[in-house]
């Protein structure tokens, strides 16, 4: 039992407990965002905001020649920022519908930024390291200043979120209302935009740029699953998502040069196969059962009426 | 005496589409009145427009011989039904909320007071039973009927309703028409997107007919003659024969 104790603690080193803490808040925030996002119906839309980033942290990098978290949050948004932009203008401005649009936003910056670390790690040699973690998530690759900043960011997407929670949630079920109050969609709209684009940015490095998506989608619609009430739905959101994004980065601390990413997108889709199947809100099993219920009711009521008939 | 709501030159568009061009009318305070006319004639989007959520091409609205920004929470808006999402998780309770957050005021928790303003709406509606419902679960009528208690809570002077009756059961359309006369003889003013014909002179003591531009805008009965309404509608209209016949 002791022992047990001990090795947990070795395994755990003093910046391994930072990094799980801040994956928790990282997760939370994550997980609130993905629910305004669903809400929104742009759960893919996060999806491109998150592939769309690698080219401005490459960029980030290749301007400083070293590796500097804040310089490259920033590239990392502006990319992204960029990428909202131009699926924004490919909509309004040609016959290509959104998804098309963001399909094409995704992967031409996706391919830019892979293609520019390729350049950049020729160029730095061996400097480049630690910039591959930014595809798959690499936590454990986090100093403590890069875990304080990410930390900070994480709790003021969440503060901005719950201060106006009032706001949001207007906003979302009905913004032409909303305006109608004095509630301007323009604003609501650039905040909303700019703590999701601060969400994937910032979780980028640890969870890396190809799975971000999956730690704002999955918690979302687990949590779905298992309420009628947007608060709880924001609540429980934000414990899978916190949930997920601590035990997958624990999981890959047990390997060395594991991935952080995966570990966590596996741990969300286990919530969200639990979530699915026991769910207490279209849950399968609950479906399956009062499914089962109304047939051997509604058997009964025929069986009856044959009965009454044949009298 | 002053009109509630002035519209002057008003003209918009969908894409290249002009869909109303050149709107002018007047609507006095403590009237109800019905915005009639075709499909594709531009009643919605007169109400987007007025309200800026759509943007106008030209023209002017004036609200209570002031501008909309200035006098916002005195003008409601019950929207169609169809423009939002029912699926969305909250309650009956809670939709009518909405209306009061305006009031509530920005960044703070609705408090005992507001729960009780819109539970007092919801009754109005004959909705108190169905406060804690989650608003998926709710007829097609009752959502519509929630839809309205949100705008009671707001209180405001000028309402817009658009298509408030359409695909509604017969109690509710009774139920949203006693309350719009109520608010009208209290000095509220009303004006309604309406597409039955036949109820129009029951309903209303004003009716605007809107095919693109203003056919026709004044009381009901001098202005809801066969002649007006065929020329809103042109020959699209086959409900004439039944109603002579």
């Amino acid at each position: 039992m002791d022992g047990g104790e001990i090795r947990m603690t070795n395994l755990l080193s003093h910046n391994a407990q930072w990094v799980l803490l801040s994956m928790l808040i990282l997760g939370m925030a994550a997980g609130i965002m993905g629910c305004f996002a669903y809400w929104k119906r742009q759960s893919l839309m996060s999806d491109a905001l998150s592939h769309a980033a690698l080219p401005g942290v490459v960029i980030g990098f290749a301007i400083l020649g070293v590796k500097n978290l804040p310089v490259m949050i920033a590239g990392a948004a502006a990319s992204a920022l960029l990428g909202a932009l131009l699926i924004q203008w490919i909509r309004s401005s040609s016959r290509v519908k959104e998804d098309a649009a963001m399909g094409i936003v995704l992967s031409v910056f996706f391919g830019l930024g892979i293609m520019l670390l390729t350049f950049v790690g020729r160029m730095a040699g061996a400097s480049q390291s630690g910039l591959d973690s930014f595809i798959f998530g690499q936590a454990a690759s986090m100093v403590r200043k890069d875990v304080f900043t990410m930390t900070g960011l994480a709790l003021l997407v969440l503060f901005v979120a719950i201060i106006a929670f009032k706001e949001w949630k207007l906003f979302l079920f009905d913004p032409h209302f909303a305006k109608g109050l004095g509630l301007s969609s323009r604003w609501m709209n650039s905040v909303y935009l700019a703590i999701l684009v601060l969400v994937i940015v910032i979780g980028i490095q640890a969870v890396g740029v190809i799975l971000m998506a999956a730690l704002l989608i999955i918690p979302a619609v687990s949590a779905r699953y298992w309420t009628n009430s947007f608060k709880w739905m924001v609540v429980l959101s934000a414990l899978f998502g916190g949930g997920a994004g601590m035990a997958g980065t624990l999981i890959s601390t047990f390997g060395k040069g594991w991935p952080t990413g995966p570990f966590i997108v596996i741990a969300a889709s286990s919530l969200f196969m639990v979530s699915l199947a026991f769910g207490l809100r279209k849950g399968l099993l609950l479906m399956f059962l009062q499914q089962r219920a109304q047939k051997k009711q509604l058997g009964q009521q025929l069986s009856n009426q044959s009965v009454l008939e044949r009298g | 005496m002053l009109p509630a709501l002035s519209v002057n030159g008003l003209s918009a568009s969908y894409q290249k589409n002009k869909v109303l061009d050149d709107v002018n009318f007047d609507v006095n305070p403590g009237t109800l009145t019905s915005i009639v006319g075709p499909n594709g004639a531009g009643k919605s989007t007169l109400l987007k427009v007025m309200l800026d959520l759509h943007p106008k091409l030209s023209g002017s609205v004036s609200y209570f011989d002031s501008t909309y920004y200035k006098v916002k929470s005195r003008v409601g808006y019950v929207p169609q039904r169809g423009s939002v999402d029912w699926d969305f998780p909250t309650n009956a309770l809670d939709v009518v909320m909405m209306g009061l957050y305006g009031q509530i005021g920005w960044l703070r928790w609705p408090k005992r007071i507001h729960r009780e303003k819109a539970m007092n709406a919801l009754d109005k509606m004959g909705m108190a039973d169905y406060a804690g419902r989650q608003i998926s679960q709710l007829s097609g009528g009752q959502q519509q009927r929630v839809f309205l208690a949100r705008a009671l809570v707001q209180d405001a002077d000028l309402y817009f309703l658009d298509e408030p009756l359409a695909g509604v059961d017969a109690a509710t359309e009774r139920a949203i028409m006693d309350t719009l006369k109520t608010l009208k003889s209290n000095g509220r003013t009303v004006m309604v997107v309406h597409h039955d014909l036949q109820t129009v002179e029951d309903y209303f003591d004003h009716v605007l007919l809107l095919n693109r531009t203003v056919v026709a805008n004044g009381s009901t009965n001098e202005i809801f003659t066969k002649e007006n309404i065929f020329r809103t509608y042109g020959g699209s209209l086959r409900w004439m024969g039944e109603k002579s016949g």
